[in-house]
């Protein structure tokens, strides 16, 4: 066992660190970030650099368009290029990393990995995910819209909600049901969209925070070729289990990074803050807590290792994604309260006010981390995939239900 | 890198494993909850010839000289069993700072007697207003002809009832800097001026008892490591030793964690198996969560200690401070879960809810560790 990097993963930072400094000056500008065309301009910019650069997808093979790399290289890229990142909108593909190009690459057939691969690590194209409905939110299973076989196509029909990045998106992996009759969890497809085909129109949802990185999607009577089926029909199920799960595994690590970034920058703000007089880091109460979310992230971190680990040796990851989620989700909304409540009274001041510490930054993250335990899969239905499939507990007999009884 | 255990380290595991349901099962603890020395000697030489004492000492000293994770390996599964007796005091605290800062004399005089199961030591550090913290420690040992003499009380000595040694940490240059003038003393057990007193404690299965000193002499030659220089190799030690307690936590923790599942399969109420209840079911995730991140931190601990200077204390302060918190969450929910039998002596929940509770405060509370994450981050 050893932590430690070979020599010849000191020599990839060192290469990297070097290519970054190169290719993103620390004297150069951030990108413009303020409409949806910019963030667009700038992820894609980004992200054609890291591409050429040899960086993208670092775990595929060279034949996707991968590196055929080691799991310390894949974390050495995601600790260097995170805050590269940060500042050139790389959420904006957040879904297709974490989720479009492990489900394509472990269960597409060998002419989607050849149609989406290249394309999506080199940035041309962006990703959603479509799940959600309004009726069926936890109880993802339980959705309605439906696709019916056309000949060469299915015709899709229905509504969906939650989509993150659904306003920028180029492809979406789209939740279907394409059998009403069996057990819910029987008739679902799993079907790749492409989000400019007539009748699909995207509306934002304005969050707690006052922007809008959440949408609803309308399909109406939109055309899917049977080619864009992913896995078999009616074989959606366990292929949607496998998108979700790469996403709790592959986000536990570069979540880890950027939390330790969030803690340094937290770590900056405290030193400026007093109490009675006195440097708020000579009371201990704060002391300690500020040292338990660093210890938590990590547990967040090394934790991510094991998961990324077990992944690259054995492919897909199980249920013990879900550990990673309920870590990373429930830490955030507390060390940004941690945040607020070291600030005390200034805690209540926002941006653009005069007096708010960081211009209200802690203020936005502590509202946007209240999404955390919901997105992504909220934090209870974490506990009944850790319960049931990880324990081994059984299932509550009400989610049984065939989809006929479900409310449309 | 490579976070994977390794073929030996696999058996080390599975040997172990089978040695403790064997050897250790409830009943044996439950025994020995109740037997004066805590321990028999018939434990304790098996445990011997699995090599397990000499598992840290360099085979010039008769030992095999394997990694702390290797160690740690052992202590998971023995914190699984709730292993009663003096293993975790002879091997993690008095081996590791004979090996930290004995002499090439005592090296050889104890370290292959310790390796064969001959001796068993301890350390005393803790003294009645020092609290968890060692750089409180204020017993004097005055210098005197070519030796030493102390008279004080050390408190929750692991084990010292049944040592062989002690290793007893004084100050011989007092004053009000924590880690200067601490020095390390190898003290015979029997010796003229030392009086042990157990104390009844919740966790019977790991004794502690109060150690006087009234007027001990030592000599010079059983100071360990230069006099006044004990806080280095002393903080060395304990770092280990956290490490070593939050591999017994992981242990002990996965294994009531284990019980509880078990019981919420089994348990029928509404017509249903209580773990089909979110309310129950929740709870299980919850404890699998901690003993999952508790496991990811350790193994990096047990690296880090080792092998990253760098971040040594800050690892061994966050192991500890995060599995000792882990167990007593996960103790405290499985009895829950069990209901009314998880509040009965008949189950053994409480055996891991008792030594969850002492592996809390022992080597340092986590408000002190995690005070030394903070000190260690530049607060």
């Amino acid at each position: 066992m050893d932590y430690r990097p070979t020599p010849q993963d000191e020599q990839f930072r060192k290469e990297l660190k070097a290519w970054i400094a190169r290719t993103f000056p620390s004297d150069q500008p951030p990108p413009k970030m303020e409409t949806r065309e910019d963030r667009i301009n700038a992820y894609r910019d980004y992200q054609r650099k890291v591409f050429e650069g040899g960086y993208a997808g670092i775990r595929y093979p060279k034949e996707y368009g991968g590196q055929g790399g080691t799991l310390m290289q894949e974390i050495i890229t995601s600790e260097e290029l995170g805050p590269i990142g940060r500042t050139h909108a790389a959420s904006v593909n957040v879904i297709g990393f974490g989720m479009g190009i492990p489900t394509v690459f472990t269960v597409g057939t060998p002419e989607q990995k050849e149609k989406f691969m290249r394309k999506s690590l080199d940035g041309t194209c962006i990703w959603c995910q479509a799940f959600s409905e309004p009726n069926a939110g936890s109880d993802v299973a339980s959705i309605s819209t439906r696709a019916e076989r056309m000949g060469d196509h299915y015709v899709v029909n229905g509504q969906k909600v939650w989509i993150t990045n659904a306003q920028y998106a180029d492809w979406c992996m789209l939740l279907v049901r394409t059998n009403p009759n069996v057990a819910k969890h029987k008739g679902l497809s799993y079907l790749l969209m492409d989000m400019k085909a007539p009748g699909v129109e995207v509306r934002p949802i304005q969050q707690l925070t006052g922007e809008a990185e959440f949408n609803e999607i309308f399909i109406d009577n939109v055309q899917v070729p049977v080619e864009n089926l992913v896995g078999e029909e009616n074989g959606g199920w366990s292929i949607a289990l496998t998108t979700l799960m790469f996403e709790r595994v592959m986000g536990d690590l570069s979540t880890a990074n950027q939390f330790l970034w969030v803690f340094e920058q937290l770590w900056q703000m405290v030193k400026g803050v007093k109490r009675r007089g006195r440097p708020i880091l000579e009371d201990p109460g704060f002391r300690q807590k500020l040292a338990q979310m660093y210890i938590e992230i990590l547990v967040l971190k090394y934790n991510g290792y094991r998961s990324l680990d077990r992944v690259l040796k054995g492919g897909i990851p199980g249920a013990e994604g879900s550990v990673g989620k309920i870590i990373w989700s429930e830490l955030n909304p507390r060390m940004t309260e941690l945040a607020l409540e070291i600030e005390g009274p200034y805690s209540q001041l926002i941006e653009r006010s005069a007096g708010a510490i960081e211009d209200g930054r802690w203020q936005y993250m502590f509202l946007r981390a209240k999404g955390n335990t919901v997105e992504a899969g909220s934090a209870e239905i974490q506990r009944n995939i850790i319960g049931e499939r990880v324990l081994g507990l059984p299932k509550d007999l009400a989610r049984m239900a065939p989809a006929a009884s479900v409310k449309k | 890198m490579d976070i994977s255990f390794n073929e030996d380290q696999i058996e080390i595991r599975n040997q172990a494993h089978r040695f403790m349901e064997n050897e250790c099962p409830p009943t044996f603890v439950r025994a020995m909850y109740e037997d004066e020395r805590g321990f028999t000697d018939d434990l304790w030489t098996k445990m011997a010839e699995m090599g397990w004492m000499g598992m840290r000492i360099p085979e010039e000293y008769d030992g095999i000289g394997l990694k702390l994770i290797d160690v740690c390996i052992v202590l998971e599964e023995m914190g699984r069993a709730i292993l009663p007796g003096p293993y975790f005091s002879t091997v993690l605290l008095a081996a590791e700072t004979l090996l930290e800062a004995g002499s090439e004399a005592q090296k050889k005089a104890y370290l292959p007697r310790i390796a064969v199961g001959e001796l068993r030591g301890t350390l005393a550090l803790l003294e009645p207003d020092s609290g968890p913290d060692p750089g409180y420690i204020k017993m004097e040992a005055r210098a005197d002809g070519d030796g030493f003499v102390f008279s004080g009380t050390k408190l929750f000595v692991p084990d010292a009832h049944v040592s062989d040694f002690m290793v007893v940490a004084a100050r011989t240059h007092p004053g009000d800097d924590r880690e200067q003038g601490l020095t390390l003393f190898l003290v015979e057990t029997k010796a003229k001026g030392v009086a042990v007193q157990p104390c009844r404690t919740m966790d019977g299965s790991r004794k502690q008892s109060e150690v006087r000193f009234d007027g001990l002499r030592v000599a010079k030659a059983d100071a360990l490591g230069e006099v006044g220089r004990g806080w280095t190799p002393l903080s060395r030690v304990l770092e280990r030793a956290a490490v070593g307690l939050a591999a017994e936590n992981v242990g002990g923790a996965q294994k009531a964690l284990e019980i509880a599942v078990e019981y919420a399969k089994v348990r029928h109420q509404f017509g249903q198996p209580i773990g089909g209840f979110q309310a129950i079911k929740h709870r299980c995730a919850e404890m699998l969560v901690v003993v999952e991140g508790s496991r990811s931190l350790l193994y990096w601990a047990a690296w880090a200690v080792e092998e990253d200077p760098k971040q040594a204390a800050l690892a061994a302060s966050a192991a500890k401070a995060y599995t000792a918190d882990a167990y007593r969450t996960v103790a405290t929910l499985g009895t829950q879960i069990l209901g009314g039998i998880g509040i009965t002596w008949e189950h053994d929940m409480h055996l891991y809810l008792k030594r969850a509770k002492a592996n809390q405060v022992a080597l340092g509370d986590t408000a002190y560790h995690q005070e030394e994450v903070a000190r260690q981050l530049g607060a």
